[in-house]
């Protein structure tokens, strides 16, 4: 109960909502692009699939470890991409300040704080996290897509459906059980997340005003920094119920949708 | 091939190109950033060759924390526990693909149930319970509690279940019992599996974080992950020698990618497939 008093908590919550909508989405999306595209008469798709790939493997204390080194505010390579471009340097993951609200202000419109969307420390640990998760995804988009019969392509375009009829009639029905199985686990992992937030704010735990402090990170401070084991379990339990809820609305609801060849 | 169909396969390769060398990049920087002297590291805008070589911060880094210890500790940690979870989930998933028992659907729907518990749930209790064994701080903590696992028992019985059963019968009638048909008929026959699941039992326990972090505290005792974290945090300002700690740590793994490469994807669309 004085757990969901507690604005840490909800703050946590919210904090690890905009983590799952951050990542999950974009890298199913840019995965499946990128499936799609490798999964056609394609020279060096073994190439392309191996560098994808590389990052999943990798241990996700040593890449942070370089992501945070791209994201360095002073002497980054990132803040030097981004001259090229004439966009100003930015703090990156020591940047409290929302997304929303930095793009908007940009043109000169303040939005109110709650609109601000997740602070920019936060997007910047989503970028890493996307590109960290998108070759398993790509992976596995690209087994699913090699078991779709090319004849029914080969159906459809004698229908006179174009390009973009395939995919959405075609591909995207065929394949939603594969999606469906993608979305279910990186969900789940995306509430999970851990490493990735403990490595690159590991300089000040929780980043900029708590603004990338997800339930993990909650559990694991209340737990090991304040020694509150108890506040750390009760928020674990909240964890396991919003992750259970979770996948069986999308088991009834998602998986209605799901056909199977 | 028409203008329009050459312009497409253009944009195509060009889209997967760049994809690639984004997602090549940090690989690139931080082998690049692991050579350069400090001055050249601290410098903006960042120049990308290094003005002297400095592989001899592989060597400094190296020497700056006990990182042999933390890779003996990995290695035997990750290997005891491939090893363990072979051996608990070809037995387990045997019982649950080949012998009748009583309450066997209950018992394992019970297992799948707990690959829903998110690891940080179980996390506390856990580790009150190592602390009660009084394991805290020891191999027997980092080991056992990973020695099994519910998806590498599904992944097994999955296998085990295709097998034909005329060729356990046929065993059975040569005079094998349930262990020798485990070991001569399931296990030969389901490699693909067995691959898989020591792949991704090293892996995780390779890359693992979170529990070591938790049930150790003496630097002897740290793994290769929480030996770096904390490198991060004591030489938070150092980023070649960062780099370089960075890239040794991952050269292991990327080695075995490349050797294995075929058995990782296909590793991985299995498990996803199957699971």
């Amino acid at each position: 109960m004085e757990l969901f008093s507690s604005r840490d908590f909800w703050k946590s919550l919210l904090v690890t909502v905009y983590y799952v909508l951050g990542t999950v989405p974009p890298s199913l999306v840019l995965s499946f692009a990128i499936a799609y595209m490798l999964s056609g008469r394609i020279r060096g798709r073994s190439i392309f699939r191996t560098v994808y790939f590389l990052p999943y493997i990798t241990s996700s204390v040593a890449a942070a470890m370089v992501w945070a080194w791209i994201f360095h505010p002073t002497s980054g390579v990132m803040n030097y991409i981004l001259g090229l471009f004439g966009i100003s340097p930015q703090k990156w993951l020591q940047e409290p300040t929302g997304i929303f609200s930095l793009l908007i202000g940009k043109i000169g419109i303040d939005i109110p704080e709650w609109a601000g969307g997740p602070s920019l420390a936060l997007v910047s640990i989503m970028i890493f996290t996307i590109w960290q998760s998108l070759g398993f995804d790509v992976v596995i988009f690209l087994a699913g897509l090699t078991s779709i019969p090319e004849e029914l392509y080969e159906q459809a375009k004698l229908d006179g459906a174009n390009r973009w009829n395939l995919i959405r009639h075609v591909t995207i029905p065929l394949l939603s059980p594969t999606i469906f199985f993608l979305l279910i686990i990186s969900t789940i992992r995306a509430f999970q997340a851990f490493n990735q937030i403990y490595v690159m704010t590991i300089g000040d735990p929780g980043g900029p005003l708590g603004t990338t402090r997800n339930i993990t990170m909650f559990i694991f401070q209340n737990f090991y920094a304040f020694t509150r084991v108890g506040y750390g379990a009760s928020g674990a339990i909240v964890l396991f119920a919003i992750i259970l809820g979770l996948t069986i609305i999308q088991l009834k609801y998602v998986g209605r949708r799901v056909h199977y060849l | 091939m028409s203008l329009k169909a050459k312009s497409e396969r253009f944009l195509l390769y060009l889209f997967l190109t760049v994809g690639a060398v984004v997602v090549g990049f940090p690989f690139f920087w931080m082998v690049i950033s692991s050579l350069k002297p400090l001055e050249d590291v601290v410098k903006f805008p960042p120049t990308i060759i290094p003005t002297r070589w400095m592989f001899s911060n592989y060597i400094e880094a190296w020497k700056s924390a006990p990182f042999a210890r933390y890779f003996i500790n990995t290695l035997l940690v990750a290997s005891l526990v491939t090893i363990g979870v072979l051996l608990t989930s070809s037995l387990a998933a045997y019982a649950f693909a080949l012998m009748e028992f009583k309450g066997k659907s209950f018992i394992f729907s019970l297992f799948l149930a707990t690959m829903m518990v998110p690891y940080e749930v179980t996390l506390i209790p856990n580790f009150v319970l190592i602390r009660k064994l009084g394991w805290y701080n020891t191999y027997a903590a980092l080991i056992i509690p990973w020695s099994c696992n519910a998806f590498s028992v599904f992944l097994l019985r999955q296998f085990f279940m295709n097998i034909p059963k005329d060729l356990f019968d046929a065993a059975r009638i040569d005079g094998c019992g349930e262990l020798g048909m485990l070991w001569r008929v399931a296990i030969p026959l389901s490699t693909p599996a067995i691959l898989t699941v020591s792949l991704f039992s090293f892996l995780g326990s390779w890359n693992a974080l979170l529990w070591p972090l938790v049930v150790t505290s003496s630097e002897d005792m740290r793994v290769l992950q929480v030996g770096l974290a904390v490198f991060l945090r004591e030489e938070g300002t150092q980023y070649h020698l960062l780099m370089a700690a960075a890239s040794f740590t991952i050269a292991p793994i990327v080695v075995l990618y490349f050797i294995l490469q075929r058995r990782f994807i296909e590793g991985i669309v299995l498990s996803g497939l199957k699971g």
